[in-house]
């Protein structure tokens, strides 16, 4: 999805949280390390109302407590937008795989 | 792979301060350097210069080493480690202001991305800055 805004244009997505305990130590470890991997501003949150995060700050991640079934909205902005909302969409999706790194 | 910022923890616990090291190794990976020291040489509570110097030393990193620690001692014993380092090597080393075991999750998080070692400390102390 695609949304502009005065700074130029947004990557946006949702992905619901299967994650059994819900954004958990772990699972925003692992958001925050994938965020980091991308040069784009990424916000992300767990509800319509609430305010945007920084993704790439796993402090601001952590205390999002997202409960299992919440829908995660990510936003991006920059070069690389678009691979980072698909990758982090994948790594909800998919429940935060270990990958060995 | 560039390098990333070093973590060691200090606390008067071995048994902590393994705990908290295998924590972030689980959680944030094998990537960033992670070590630790605790207890005394009788293996009571404590902590101990030449030990921390040596933890200092295998968590070694060119981008320098973040250090946690848990009570009073632990922050001074770390910060009489610091001291006896080279000079060159002395400014690279900290001690940051954050909980032993959130703060060494979230440095070593902010760690694995490549950031420096100042901005490793400022996540570890967002914690604390609230």
């Amino acid at each position: 999805m695609l949304e502009t805004s005065a700074d130029g244009p947004f990557i946006t997505g949702k992905v619901r949280l299967v994650h059994a305990v819900g954004m958990h130590a772990r699972p925003a470890v692992k958001l925050t390390k994938l965020a980091k991997r991308f040069q784009a501003q990424i916000s992300i949150r767990a509800s319509e109302t609430a305010d945007w995060i920084n993704a790439k700050s796993v402090a601001k991640v952590m205390a999002l407590r997202a409960p299992r079934d919440s829908v995660i909205e990510i936003k991006a902005h920059g070069e690389d937008a678009e691979a980072a909302v698909a990758a982090l969409i994948d790594l909800v999706a998919t429940d935060f795989p270990d990958t060995g790194a | 792979m560039n390098d990333t910022v070093g973590i060691v923890i200090v606390s008067h616990s071995k048994d902590i301060a393994k705990g908290t090291a295998d924590m972030v190794r689980q959680m944030v990976g094998s990537e960033v350097k992670v070590a630790f020291c605790g207890g005394n040489p009788d293996g009571g509570l404590g902590t101990n210069v030449s030990l921390i110097i040596d933890a200092i030393n295998d968590a070694w990193s060119a981008k320098g080493v973040a250090i946690l620690v848990d009570l009073g001692g632990a922050e001074t014993n770390s910060e009489m480690a610091v001291e006896m380092l080279e000079p060159e090597r002395r400014k690279m080393v900290v001690v940051c202001n954050a909980p032993i075991v959130e703060g060494a999750v979230m440095a070593a998080t902010e760690a694995a991305g490549g950031s420096s070692l100042e901005q490793v400390r400022a996540v570890a102390e967002e914690l604390t800055a609230g």
